[in-house]
């Protein structure tokens, strides 16, 4: 490592060779606002549908209220104003923090590999909290009388030390073979912990559809409660993130060139993938494995945006969220009164997507 | 725990004579062997009621032929178990899987009967076995070893039970008591629905097979059985995409406001009406008001074997118990 100059040199080493045009900053703000709409479009349009038919002027009314200040009087029947609060709300806020966090960490994880096809399950956070949430169905405490359930905790613990494991067998101080050998323990750990998960799954037969379903990913909720559960790992992670998005973008340039600008690459690496797999970690415990999220997201913000981390960032976070709000809405409309595993719906449009990607990665300027 | 293998020694003992002793107070439904008669001692099998041998019987698998009177079962299915203890044939039992528990006096070993393996299963040395799901040709591979196998499908509806009754009475030699069973069966449920009034028909339930808000339609076996006290699930809006077991959403079990929620996930997911209550939400529900959440014996609601009859006579208790608050 050489020593590292100050952090104004980088910005200014970043700046000059960045791919944005010099407009970026007014480019950044459009893309924002373009973010921030398809949001609130999917969060419009998902409140107001639903497998319990409310009226749309009673909800309209309920959300008015609920502003601080206004009281244009209650528009739903007790039971409807419960569907409303305590089903619907919290499952669209909780598929904007997973899907916003996944795509966020995919996008994370890409920049830190220099892989377009990265995601977060990547390092072995898939694995872990698969192991971990079969051993909570399969032979955990018996937790009704607790605040929380034992199977996000199982699951982020096993997620995080996936990941950990992962990194300490894969980590090697030479930056010329860091990634490959990084990805190749996340592979190997990820074959393991799979092994004993399906091992343990097989073994207890009776915990096989829970299991299962959880696999699939969904986005049931009891009240805010799991909202409340991920929202300090999400904040957290995503700010981490998010401060590092210039840094990513230097690393973009190759470990070698970054480290002769004076970016400590082990260590952007560790902070970054650290983050990203807390949050990870912390929106599976309590979605499952939703897949293709972390992967078709920033694929579709790179070719729509370039391929710059300070725009890819922020903009996969928006539109990963947009993305399983809507996703969501369709897994909870398509076959009403009935659920569709949302894993099922995000890879249906995702795995031909990442086919297509597959197809013609070489385009993109990663 | 292993149990030693029970090596049939002499003839056994024909019980057709003996009326199955279904019990009918509702402890449980089976014959103990207490139904022998040990100074009984026997002829071999003839067409007395108690079948005869060789007999092909005409099973899931196709046509199975057993030689002589089965001394070693080994049943993989805790419904065929529960079968074979209800007719009678409980003392030619010699070893069932890990989750046969019911009745108490089954063999019960570690086989398992979510993945049957032939070597563990060939291992008691059967002379028939009983199965109610293949997932690995097993049936043929026990047939490749000259062990007979019976596979039984889960039933659709009761007259699959009986016939499935009936089927393991030719097959165990226990003709006669198979048919008892069957029709002190039929007798019972025909009490059981005829102390429902036609006031309380059209009904629903919400029956809830775990967390997830897995249930049921009305076209699976157990939902036929509620249909018989009138009850309607709110399972049967979803789409037939959905299947037969469809995952309700939330929202939509709270606005249909069952009349009744079954509660299938009590023993194996710590759910009772108090966690019911403690939903966001569902406090709003007329059941939770009005204490219409019951939890049901998640085995009897989930086999399709005698103690069916058990099942609707607690579902019908509640429901004629509730009757007044609706």
């Amino acid at each position: 490592m050489s020593e590292q100059p100050t952090r104004v040199t980088v910005e200014a080493i970043v700046r000059a060779d960045a791919p944005v045009a010099p407009e970026a900053s007014r480019l950044r703000r459009s893309w924002l606002v373009v973010g921030l709409g398809a949001l609130a479009a999917a969060f419009a349009v998902s409140v107001s549908l639903g497998p319990a038919g409310l009226p749309l002027g009673g909800v309209v009314t309920e959300m008015v209220s609920a502003l601080p200040g206004v009281d244009v009087g209650e528009g739903l029947s007790d039971r409807h104003a419960a569907i409303l609060w305590q089903m619907r709300l919290p499952r669209i806020v909780l598929g904007a923090l997973v899907g916003g966090t996944l795509a966020l960490a995919g996008a994370a994880y890409q920049g830190v590999f220099r892989n377009p096809l990265a995601d977060p399950y990547l390092l072995g956070v898939a694995a872990g909290a698969g192991l971990g949430a079969t051993l909570a169905i399969a032979y955990g405490p018996d937790t009704t009388s607790w605040p929380v359930d034992a199977l996000p905790i199982f699951a982020f613990v096993g997620a995080v030390l996936g990941v950990a494991l992962a990194w300490g067998v894969g980590h090697t101080a030479s930056s010329a073979q860091s990634v490959a050998t990084l990805i190749l323990a996340g592979v190997a750990i990820a074959s393991f912990l799979t092994a004993i998960q399906t091992y343990v799954q097989q073994r207890e037969s009776e915990t096989l559809r829970e299991v299962y379903g959880w696999i699939l990913g969904r986005l049931s909720t009891s009240g805010w409660h799991e909202v409340l559960l991920v929202l300090p790992y999400v904040v957290v992670s995503t700010i981490v993130i998010l401060l590092h998005r210039r840094l990513l973008d230097v690393l973009s340039v190759g470990d070698d060139e970054a480290g002769s600008l004076g970016v400590r690459t082990t260590l952007v690496r560790l902070v970054v993938i650290g983050a990203a797999t807390f949050g990870t970690a912390a929106v599976v415990a309590v979605s499952g494995l939703i897949g293709f999220v972390g992967i078709v997201v920033p694929h579709v913000v790179r070719m729509v945006a370039g391929s710059s981390y300070r725009i890819v960032l922020p903009l996969s976070l928006m539109l990963g969220a947009a993305f399983l709000v809507a996703t969501d809405l369709v897994a909870r409309t398509v076959f009403s009164p009935a659920e569709l595993p949302i894993g099922v719906i995000t890879a249906f449009f995702g795995a031909p997507f990442f086919a297509l990607v597959l197809r013609t990665s070489r385009r993109f300027g990663l | 725990m292993r149990t030693q293998h029970r090596i049939a020694t002499g003839m056994a003992i024909v019980l057709m004579l003996v009326a199955a002793a279904c019990g009918d107070d509702g402890d449980d439904g089976t014959v103990t062997e207490s139904g022998q008669r040990p100074e009984e001692t026997t002829a071999p099998a003839d067409d007395d009621g108690g079948g005869t041998f060789p007999v092909t019987v005409s099973a899931d698998n196709g046509e199975v032929t057993i030689e002589s009177r089965p001394e070693a079962i080994v049943s993989i299915s805790p419904t065929g178990t529960e079968m074979l203890f209800a007719i009678g044939a409980g003392d030619q039992v010699v070893a069932v899987d890990e989750y046969s528990y019911y009745p108490e006096e089954a063999p019960v070993t570690d086989l398992s009967g979510f993945q049957p393996n032939v070597e563990a299963i060939a291992s008691y040395e059967p002379d028939l076995v009983v199965l109610s799901t293949d997932p690995g040709d097993v049936a043929d591979g026990l047939e490749r070893i000259g062990i007979p196998a019976i596979h039984l499908d889960s039933a659709e509806d009761l007259d699959d039970t009986y016939r499935q009754l009936e089927l393991l009475g030719v097959a165990t030699g226990n003709v006669g008591s198979a048919a008892e069973v069957v029709s002190q069966m039929q007798t019972e449920i025909d009490e059981i629905v005829a102390t429902i009034p036609d006031d309380l028909a059209e009904r629903t339930y919400f029956h809830e097979l775990d967390s997830q808000l897995y249930s049921v339609s009305s076209d699976t076996f157990i939902g036929r059985v509620y249909a018989l006290l009138g009850l309607r699930s709110i399972g049967d809006e979803a789409p037939d995409d959905a299947g037969n077991y469809p995952q309700l959403s939330e929202e939509f079990v709270l606005d249909a406001d069952p009349d009744f929620i079954f509660l299938a996930d009590a023993q194996c997911c710590d759910q009772s009406p108090e966690t019911v209550a403690a939903r966001p939400g569902w406090d709003t529900l007329t059941a939770v008001e009005e204490g219409r959440v019951i939890v049901v014996d998640e085995d009897a609601a989930s086999r399709w074997g005698p103690r069916i009859v058990d099942f609707l006579r607690e579902v019908a208790d509640e429901v004629l118990a509730t009757a007044d608050a609706g």
